[in-house]
């Protein structure tokens, strides 16, 4: 598992807003490592930060503390125009609501193409048309559709032209903030359908940001769990789901609802509390790997108990 | 189990609701007949676009401008809703007899009111309260929602709440005006899964203490399994599959309900695809001949794109509109995962 190559690194990355006189800390010493070709789930709830480690990556947040770096090169912070264009176009973006991300009074072929029309590639108009219909075709629309607006379509079908979108400018890899959230069941289905597709055909890397864990456990390969700007838990998807150790993780993962009546109403609601850990000054808690490959947030005593509970 | 007729609150007959739009009608509601059982909970799933909160809407008289009932009855208290044609006949029963939660409550709030206000528009309205009693009705509504330090919150403005503390504003103000039916549209989808399972918890727990009755309208069958008593599934303007929850989860019978239940990610598999449904859902602007879902199901009968099938009964609790229940009809199992999830939920019909 070591030998896998590492597209993006994150090292102690911090995210301040507000002014210097009151300074909110939305992401605050966060590291993990995505590798080339998998999928890293970022779960947490609203206002955990994880959508603002999405953009502090792409560029859009300015980072006040740690690095990114992207292929070993650093990305965060003060970097050559050359560095900021490689990142536009190999890092791309898909948003959560389609009804809300598409500019409403632009038709379809520009949407998809405004990408290209930034970077300047010196395209001839007969090639980026081309490229559009490409793209929207791998996205599994019409290319006729190219000269609708985006009211004429639904929500399903929006979100794949925010594919398409991302997809025209050939990236290594994508951020996916919470893409199916506002969309119906069924079409969740699809929408993840062609996410794990275009993975397959392209050797895309994503990092699938959601609040459902049942969702990210289906697509991502490893889970990152985020709580107050903190990671709390990182492991792989099946071993979060079957030794989860954090007391938040575990309140995530008893929130999932079930297509099982009986089931769910013998279940027990975990409520998390920040308070139950009683941390102490002289023994903060550490960010640990308690297993290969499983990291988690707990002082000295915790720490102990979690490599028990694995232990058994 | 509630069965006998006299327990029947609510109760849709045949009903069509039709939209005019730019001169061509839309079928939205296709003779629809549903009983809602007084004090239970019952859940309409559908699609976006099956008609799922115009059938509902249409029992509170909010159905927009160009919408008709073209047919059928809603009975109420004896009354039949259908026949109201002034807002002076609505007020007596909006709000006041039926309440809605609305989806949004990032919108369904006044921006521009206190919390406070909006909750005391309500009691003033439907409760025979003045003064310092409406008031303090509507800082024990904050409470009873479970919102701490009701007095300080009643003075705030919407803004000044997370996502899930205005919910259950919405939910406090519907519950204010003390109404028999409480509709929660779609209630969670925009909240997190935390807050999801805390808000269905609150409206499960209101229900047994103020004697509601409730109806769910959602999309996710998921979410629905913890808080229904009844399901009722819904597809293009028309009920297809109503029984008890159990019944429907364990046993579904129409190859449409089988789709919803397999395009749940909770069931997927990882590194296979998850089930999703071919196509989409029919043009109402036209009229529909035989099941509905027909063209989009790739094991339908020749008869399915003739003739619409009748509701056959599984059980006294448990119907559903497909030809494979006919007798005459080849046996179609349903797909893998949904056995296990019956074989998961154990015996149901004991």
């Amino acid at each position: 598992m070591t030998e896998r190559e590492k597209l993006l690194e994150v090292r102690d990355l911090r995210v301040t807003f507000g002014n210097r006189r009151h300074p909110f800390t939305a992401v605050d010493g966060v590291s993990f490592d995505v590798y080339k070709g998998e999928t890293f789930g970022l779960v947490g709830e609203s206002g955990s930060g994880k959508t603002t480690i999405g953009r502090a990556i792409i560029r859009v947040n300015p980072v006040s503390g740690g690095t990114v770096s992207y292929n070993g090169q650093v990305i965060s912070g003060k970097v050559s125009r050359e560095v900021d264009r490689q990142v536009i176009q190999n890092i791309q973006m898909i948003f959560q609501d389609p009804m809300a991300s598409l500019n409403e009074r632009a038709k379809v072929d520009y949407i998809v193409s405004e990408g290209l029309y930034n970077i300047h590639k010196g395209l001839s108009e007969k090639e980026r048309q081309e490229k559009v219909s490409r793209a929207l075709a791998a996205v599994g629309l019409l290319p006729e559709f190219a000269s609708r607006f985006p009211h004429e379509f639904s929500g399903g079908q929006r979100q794949r032209i925010g594919i398409a979108r991302a997809l025209i400018m050939d990236p290594q890899f994508i951020i996916a903030d919470e893409p199916i959230s506002a969309l119906d069941v069924s079409i969740r289905a699809q929408v993840l359908n062609l996410m794990s597709k275009l993975q397959k055909e392209r050797g895309l890397t994503y990092l699938f940001i959601a609040h459902d864990l049942s969702v990210v456990r289906f697509i991502s390969d490893r889970i990152g769990v985020i709580y107050r700007g903190k990671l709390m838990e990182l492991a792989g998807s099946e071993q979060l789901f079957a030794h989860p150790l954090h007391p938040y993780t575990r309140s995530l993962l008893s929130a999932i609802p079930m297509p099982d009546p009986v089931g769910e109403r013998n279940k027990q609601l975990v409520v998390y509390d920040p308070a139950c850990h009683g941390y102490t000054e002289s023994d903060p808690p550490q960010w640990t790997e308690v297993e290969p490959g499983h990291f988690v947030r707990g002082d000295r005593k915790e720490l102990d108990q979690y490599r028990k509970l694995l232990g058994q | 189990m509630p069965t006998s007729t006299d327990n029947i609150i609510l109760s849709f007959q045949d009903l069509d609701i039709r939209f005019t739009l730019r001169g061509q009608v839309l079928n939205a509601i296709r003779g629809v007949s549903l009983d809602v059982f007084r004090g239970e909970s019952l859940a309409i799933v559908g699609e976006s676009g099956s008609g799922k909160s115009v059938f509902t809407k249409s029992a509170m008289g909010l159905l927009d401008a160009n919408g008709t009932i073209a047919g059928g009855h809603i009975w109420y208290d004896g009354k039949d809703l259908t026949t109201f044609r002034t807002e002076k006949d609505w007020l007596a029963i909006r709000g006041k007899e039926i309440a809605m939660v609305m989806q949004d409550p990032m919108t369904s709030l006044n921006p521009l009111k206190t919390v406070g206000d909006q909750i005391l528009e309500a009691v003033l309205l439907h409760q025979d309260l003045k003064g310092e009693a409406a008031k303090a009705a509507s800082i024990q509504a904050l409470a009873a929602v479970g919102i701490d330090d009701p007095e300080r919150r009643y003075k705030q403005y919407p803004h000044e709440f997370s996502g899930g503390m205005r919910q259950r504003v919405v939910i406090a103000i519907a519950v204010a005006c003390r109404p028999k039916i409480l509709i929660c549209d779609e209630p969670t989808t925009a909240l997190d899964v935390t807050i999801q399972a805390q808000i269905l918890d609150l409206i499960k727990n209101l229900q047994k203490k103020l004697d509601l009755t409730t109806i769910y309208i959602t999309h996710d069958l998921g979410v629905v399994a913890n808080v229904a008593d009844r399901i009722a599934v819904m597809y293009a303007g028309d009920i297809i599959e109503v029984g008890r929850c159990e019944e429907v989860f364990y046993d579904p019978k129409h190859p449409y309900t089988w789709a919803l239940l397999s395009s749940l990610p909770q069931l997927g598999v990882k590194g296979q695809d998850l089930y999703s449904i071919q196509g989409t859902p029919p043009n109402l602007f036209y009229e529909v001949h035989g099941d509905a879902f027909a063209p989009r199901n790739p094991q339908a009968l020749n008869i399915d794109f003739v003739e619409r099938p009748p509701f056959f009964e599984v059980s006294p609790t448990h119907k559903a509109r497909t030809w494979l229940l006919d007798p005459r009809a080849p046996k179609v199992e349903p797909p893998e995962h949904i056995r296990q999830l019956r074989e998961k939920g154990g015996a149901i019909h004991d």
